[in-house]
Parts: structure tokens; C-alpha cells; sequence
């Protein structure tokens, strides 16, 4: 526990430390809403929504904003192994899988704090939250997207030698991820092959999740959304840290 | 019991074997040090003594603990200064410091007492709360060394400690390495391709070469082993030189290099008025002319018929292949 504490420590203090990342990787979510949110709030017309179009996406993004963080966090590890810092916690006597966990939660707190941040500001954009226990199961669902997404970034890196495959990652396998997730469009009335597509997306569930916590509706039910992301965050924490073991330096 | 016992230590990449069957001893205290061009293998030896390499076949053990089947306990006898800088470079000299006396799970007043202990031996103590990447060369090193100590392990590895600094950093760093193993009698075992540095700091030493241990002595021994002072002569004639020292009797090797010749010999002192007179009495010019015993590089030249400046563009070829290879 305490080898998970320092890895999950020295985490929180590089994300705190680094004040143009944080507000860096708030632009884009924020960008989004002004543009997407007032854009086409008068165009978009959702039937059942009453906080409109910028209500509906609300939640979409505040996912974007964790799966983009968490990922990076996980990804960041590659940095580590450049600059060093890896082999000095590979070589004490500490197991891989404490390493590895302490680096998920790591990661998984700063998303959270990032998707809070988007969160506090939806508030200015006229949010309305449902309810109190509404907000805490926004949370958990925030928290799953971040774990399970720090775990994918590491699992990539572990078998990244640098940074060069980066981008790759992140137009053919974040973005999609992103895209396909119902972040911005209703699942419900899409052809059935893109529906299908969304609900392979494991992105989506989380979505929904928070959908729910926090506008008390959605499309897909809120416990199979539970079930489906906390099955995948236990399969990408297996992957991830499966793929840890195997680092070699 | 030895500190470390090597035996019959091989690895293998593909097939390129970067180690090739080491076996050595080394005492309690010594400071040993394994010497050899980029490439010959010291490094890989370093990862296998300290567990982040498997061996391909051999054993070793380190503080009494066998490296294959005693993981975690080598991995707390040792203290590691890696080649490349292992240093977050985001957070503080104290947070380094602490971040690694959490890993070895040192209890939190130990900690506190110990860090500030070895930042005081390496005077860093006043600027523990700078962010790292605030630091020069030099003090990143001796933070590096610092930390590898906060967890008083019985060996310290140091590789490469000093590739990249200049002279006088250099200097100061061997101080606190021969203060470290004067004081605290710890063992530590260096690898180097600075034959000054091997020189200076090391008991005993392991000239590694391919992958192999090529000689194994005490400095003093290694070059005794040469056998031969060395005589540099500059002459702008150094052919008409060459012709006629290399008939006179007791010269064991002449080689001619860009602006001087050099000739190996016992007794250098007794034959040099020799040479002079030999040279005067056929006109030919001296530039310069004098007597060294030989050193480390001599005796690498010795025992492996090349120099080590040679050795290191093969070296770097063969470590691009090996790199190849583990992909």
C-alpha cells in the first residue's frame, strides 16, 4: 500500500507542478462546449432533453476531458522510460504490480480533478444537476473512465520504445474512441451498424453513466453501464499491468 | 564471504554475446573496477548483478544472495548509480531523496534523518528544495549517488559515474567516492572506460574487452605485466628514426603515429643516451623525447592489441547491432 501511495504522491505533485498541462488540456474540452454547446443548442432539438443540445453533451465532454487525461497519464510512463526515471522504481524491491497500480491511481486522480474542473464550469454554462446522489454516481463513473483508461495508456506504452507512435495513438485509437462514444449525438436513432459500434465502445458506458448522474436520464441503463465499464476496467488493469511485468530496460 | 562471486556469467542477445562467460570474486570493501571500451560488456554485467537482466546461463551472487532466486534481497543490498540520469527532474532534490526512501520503505524518521545526513556529504543540503532540473551535471550525480545510499546497502554500483563531466566536477566526485569507501567501508564495484579513473579509485581491476575478462589485478600488477617502459621521441624524421633504433638490440616494439614514434623497452633509462647519441651521430633532428611507465592504457594496448580509443567506434557498432537484435 505504501509503494502504491508514493507512485500515486509523486503523480499528483508532477500534476500539480506542471500548471501549462493543466490548462492546457482544458482548452479543447472547453473549446467544444462554447463552440458545439451555443453553436447548435437552437438547431438541435432533442426530444425529452429540457437542458437542450449544451445540456446533452455536458457529460460527453466532461468524459472527453478524463479519457484524454487519463490516457496521457498512463502514455507518460514512456517519458519516464527516456528520462530514466523508470529503472530507479523497476530496481527496488518493490513488485511491477504495485508500480503499475500506483501509476493507474495516479493517473486516474488528475482525470478526475480535470473532469471536476470541466464539471464546475458546465455549471456557469447553466447545468443543473439532478441530485446529490445523482453527482456521486457521476463520480464513480468518472472514476472508472479513469482507471480503466490510465491502465490502456500504460498498457500501450509498455510496448512503445518512444514517443513517436504518439500521434498514431491518438488519431486512429483516442479519438475514435472519443467519437464513436455518443459524447455528441443520441445512439438511440443511428443506423444500426453505428449503433453497434457505440455499444462495442467502452467509452460509451461511461458516458451514459454520467448522463445519468447527472441529468437523471439516458439510453442505456445505468447498471448495465456499471457492470460494462467495471468489467472493462478489470480487463484493462489485467492488460496493463500484464504488459508492465514485461518491460524490459 | 565475498561481496560478490561471479561465475561463468553469460548473456546473450540473438546471437551476439555481449557477456561472455565473467567469473570473478570481490572482497568486502574493495573497490573494484571493471574497465573496457563502450560496448565490451560492463554495463550488461552491471544489469545482470543487479537484477534487471537475467542471465543466459552462469550464477551470481551479491552480498550472499543469489541473483536469480534472491531478487528482492539483492535488490536491498544494492545501491545503484544507473549510466544515464534516473532523476525526476520535476520534483526536488528532498523529494527524490524521499521518493526513494519510500520505495525501500524506510520508516519516516529515518528517513527525514538520513536524507539530510547524505545531502550534507554531497553539499547539496542547501538547495534540497530546488526542483532538479535546476541542477548542473555534477550536482545531479552526486544526488544520484546520494540516493542510491539512503538505504545503506552493503554494495554500491556505479556506472560510468563521471561520463560527461568535466575535469573538476570529475575530481571532486572521486573524492567523495574514495571518502564513501574509506568512511562507511562500503563495497562498491565501478565501471569505467576512463583508465585515470580506474587507476585512481580501484583496488583491483577487470580489464573487459568482448564481452571477457582479458586481465585481473591490482593496477601496480596489470602494468607490471606490460613489462616495458615507453620511450616517445618527436622528430620530424621519423622514418630514418624508426630504421635506425629498430636494429638496436633489447627493443621489444617501435610504431610509428602521426607526429612521434614510440618504443617499448625494458630499462627505458639506461637505453635513451643510446638512442640520442645514435640519433646525433646520423644528423637526424629530436624534437622531444620522453620516458613514461606504463599505464592503464598500455595495458589495454597489451593485452588487447589496440587502443581503447580504437576499440570504441567497433564498440558503438557492435551495440547498434545489439539494439537491432532486441527488437
Amino acid at each position: 500500500m505504501d509503494i502504491i501511495y508514493t507512485i500515486w504522491l509523486r503523480n499528483l505533485k508532477r500534476y500539480i507542478r506542471s500548471k501549462s498541462r493543466l490548462l492546457g488540456s482544458l482548452g479543447m474540452p472547453i473549446f467544444l462546449m462554447l463552440v458545439l454547446g451555443y453553436g447548435l443548442n437552437s438547431v438541435v432539438v432533442l426530444p425529452g432533453m429540457e437542458q437542450g443540445y449544451i445540456g446533452f453533451i455536458i457529460p460527453g465532454i466532461i468524459s472527453m476531458s478524463v479519457l484524454f487525461t487519463s490516457v496521457f497519464a498512463g502514455i507518460q510512463i514512456i517519458w519516464d522510460k527516456q528520462f530514466g526515471f523508470l529503472k530507479e522504481t523497476l530496481v527496488a524491491p518493490v513488485s511491477r504490480l504495485e508500480i503499475m497500480l500506483g501509476q493507474t491511481f495516479g493517473g486516474a486522480t488528475t482525470a478526475v480533478i480535470q473532469g471536476l474542473i470541466i464539471f464546475v464550469l458546465s455549471l456557469f454554462m447553466g447545468l443543473k444537476v439532478s441530485s446529490i446522489p445523482g453527482f456521486a454516481i457521476a463520480i464513480v463513473f468518472m472514476i472508472l473512465i479513469g482507471i480503466s483508461f490510465t491502465a490502456f495508456g500504460i498498457a500501450i506504452a509498455s510496448r512503445m520504445d518512444d514517443m513517436h507512435g504518439f500521434q498514431l495513438i491518438i488519431n486512429f485509437v483516442i479519438f475514435p474512441i472519443f467519437g464513436l462514444s455518443g459524447a455528441l449525438f443520441p445512439i438511440d436513432d443511428l443506423p444500426l451498424w453505428v449503433r453497434s459500434l457505440t455499444l462495442l465502445d467502452p467509452l460509451t458506458y461511461g458516458v451514459e453513466g454520467i448522463r445519468y448522474g447527472l441529468l437523471g436520464t439516458s439510453q442505456i441503463d445505468p447498471l448495465i453501464c456499471f457492470m460494462v465499464l467495471s468489467g472493462f476496467t478489470v480487463v484493462m488493469v489485467m492488460i496493463g499491468s500484464h504488459l508492465f511485468r514485461k518491460i524490459s530496460i | 564471504m565475498f561481496a560478490i562471486t561471479v561465475e561463468n556469467l553469460t548473456k546473450e542477445f540473438g546471437n551476439f554475446t555481449a557477456v561472455n562467460g565473467l567469473s570473478f570474486n570481490i572482497e568486502q570493501g574493495e573497490v573494484f573496477g571493471l574497465l573496457g571500451p563502450n560496448g565490451a560488456g560492463k554495463t550488461t554485467t552491471m544489469s545482470m548483478l543487479s537484477t534487471m537482466l537475467k542471465p543466459s546461463c552462469g550464477k551470481a551472487s551479491v552480498n550472499g544472495y543469489d541473483i536469480l532466486n534472491n531478487e528482492d534481497e539483492v535488490r536491498r543490498s544494492i545501491g545503484i548509480v544507473f549510466q544515464d540520469q534516473s532523476l525526476d527532474e520535476e520534483l526536488t532534490a528532498y523529494e527524490n531523496m524521499d521518493f526513494h526512501g519510500r520505495l525501500y520503505r524506510l520508516d519516516k524518521g529515518i528517513r527525514k534523518k538520513r536524507i539530510i545526513e547524505l545531502l550534507e556529504l554531497v553539499e547539496l543540503a542547501d538547495k534540497k528544495e530546488n526542483l532538479v532540473k535546476t541542477y548542473s551535471g555534477g550536482m545531479r550525480r552526486r544526488l544520484e549517488i546520494a540516493r542510491g545510499l539512503l538505504h545503506e546497502p552493503k554494495v554500491l554500483f556505479l556506472d560510468e559515474p563521471t561520463l560527461g563531466l568535466d575535469p573538476q566536477t570529475r575530481n571532486h566526485l572521486w573524492d567523495y567516492i574514495e571518502k564513501l569507501s574509506r568512511e562507511k567501508g562500503i563495497t562498491i564495484i565501478l565501471t569505467t572506460h576512463y583508465m585515470e579513473e580506474a587507476d585512481k579509485l580501484c583496488n583491483r581491476i577487470a580489464i573487459i574487452d568482448k564481452g571477457s575478462i582479458i586481465a585481473l589485478g591490482t593496477s601496480d600488477k596489470l602494468k607490471k605485466d606490460v613489462g616495458v617502459d615507453i620511450i616517445k621521441i618527436v622528430s620530424s624524421e621519423k622514418e630514418k628514426l624508426w630504421s635506425a633504433v629498430s636494429s638496436m638490440p633489447g627493443i621489444k616494439n617501435i610504431e610509428i603515429h602521426d607526429d612521434s614514434l614510440t618504443i617499448g623497452l625494458k630499462d627505458a633509462e639506461k637505453h635513451v643516451v643510446k638512442i640520442i647519441n645514435m640519433a646525433y651521430s646520423r644528423d637526424i633532428p629530436i624534437g622531444s623525447i620522453s620516458i613514461h611507465k606504463p599505464t592503464l592504457e598500455d595495458v589495454f594496448l597489451h593485452f588487447t592489441g589496440r587502443t581503447i580509443r580504437e576499440e570504441e567506434a567497433s564498440g558503438k557498432e557492435q551495440m547498434r547491432m545489439m539494439r537491432r537484435l532486441r527488437r
